[in-house]
């Protein structure tokens, strides 16, 4: 269903091997309707330049490896249509805030560094044997996390945050949520020890509360709301600690 | 556009022991000054300057209000709270501006500001007249 229009998509190129500096190169490829960005970055490598490098997977927005920034904003490309800009230009750019590797693709290395530092796994005092059963939890008690376990690390929400711009130490939106995930869990007992990476100044208290973060994301994770309520925790233990040392957990 | 980012070390750090009891404050201070500003403003400026007769509206009976220690207590904590709320604000602001340095002394000036104002507004509460006779 050939409509005959056409739409310009401008990529950014960076070989390592050739280039000093990235720099823009723009293709005109046939426009319909129902395409996405990853479509045309896909049509681009298949039947105009084969050596534009970018990641993707499950074109459905579950892997979260196809982020990139179109026309500005951090996008799932994926889930972003052709539509919503033609006739306008496309420019497709690396997620900012994170050293380039090639063309589109960025090094996640930091990012899964962090994510790995708020231990993103079941902690126990003492885990019970397997003959014990289960750890069972009720409906409200997964209702508790289950926003902030909607992530999928597309690294949206950093490439948003302006105060990861500026601080590459900042913990960040998507592993704070993951942290305050695990600490909400009701079969998890880490939290004491999640919140020396959480509690510090690289941590929550590194985050101005722009709220980039929870604008892009594209699960609805909030994390933005997981900083703010992780903040609110912390204070209130604070002060209890401190007024009203009797009632210290 | 950046090409190479210095790998990022957030090592273990410590908790931050001090943040939270400014945070706590500022949280309280932004509660305080978006509802009680301004019903005080418009209470004691707008309504009493209109006419209406609020307890506010004629010096006398304010400065009768004002002998109640608990509404001394209002005035200084409105007063106080406001101003710390400012100045966490504002020290993050000035990080956002893309400030990333002299952490210390930005925050010095922003809580001694807050502090001072504070201290000053003590004084001023406490030394406001008594029960008008
Ligand atoms: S919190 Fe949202 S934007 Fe950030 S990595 Fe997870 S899914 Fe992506
Ligand atoms: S390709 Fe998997 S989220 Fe877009």
């Amino acid at each position: 269903m050939a409509s005959g229009e056409s739409i310009t998509l401008t990529a950014t190129r960076y070989s390592p091997e050739a280039d000093v500096e990235p720099w823009l190169q723009s293709y005109v490829i046939p426009y319909r309707e129902d395409m996405v960005v990853l479509d045309a970055l896909n049509y681009i490598k298949s039947y105009v330049d084969g050596t534009l490098s970018f990641r993707w997977s499950c074109r459905m927005g579950i892997c979260g490896s196809c982020g990139m920034t179109v026309n500005g904003t951090p996008t799932l490309t994926c889930a972003s249509f052709l539509r919503d800009f033609f006739p306008g230009e496309i420019v497709v750019e690396p997620l900012a805030n994170f050293p380039l590797v090639r063309d589109l693709v960025i090094d996640m290395s930091d990012f899964m560094h962090k994510l790995g530092m708020v231990k993103p796994w079941i902690i126990r005092d003492r885990d019970k044997p397997v003959t014990e059963g289960e750890y069972r939890q009720t409906p409200a008690q997964l209702e508790e996390y289950q926003q902030y376990s909607q992530c999928i690390n597309c690294m949206l929400c950093y490439a948003a945050c302006p105060v990861y711009a500026m601080e590459p130490e900042f913990l960040g939106p998507a592993a704070i949520a993951l942290g305050r995930r695990y600490n909400l869990d009701s079969r998890d007992e880490g939290a004491l020890d999640r919140l020396k990476v959480l509690a510090t100044s690289d941590g929550i208290w590194d985050c101005t509360f722009v709220g980039e973060c929870s604008v892009v994301c594209p699960k609805n994770v909030d994390p933005a709301k997981a900083i703010q309520q992780t903040k609110v925790d912390t204070t209130i233990d604070w002060y209890k600690q401190h007024l009203l040392p009797w009632m210290r957990r | 556009m950046q090409i190479q980012r210095d790998m990022a070390t957030h090592g273990e750090k410590d908790v931050d022991r001090i943040e939270p009891f400014w945070w706590g404050l500022f949280a309280a201070g932004g509660g305080i000054a978006a509802m009680f500003a301004p019903m005080q403003i418009l209470l004691q400026d707008l309504l009493g300057n209109a006419g209406v007769p609020v307890a506010t509206s004629s010096y006398r009976r304010a400065r009768r209000l004002a002998a109640n220690p608990l509404v001394r207590m209002y005035l200084f904590a409105l007063t106080s709270l406001s101003l710390v709320h400012w100045a966490h604000r504002f020290r993050y602001y000035v990080m956002d501006l893309g400030v990333t340095g002299a952490r210390r002394q930005i925050a010095l000036v922003c809580y001694g500001t807050a502090i001072a104002g504070s201290l000053d507004a003590a004084r001023i509460v406490l030394r406001l007249p008594g029960r008008a006779r």
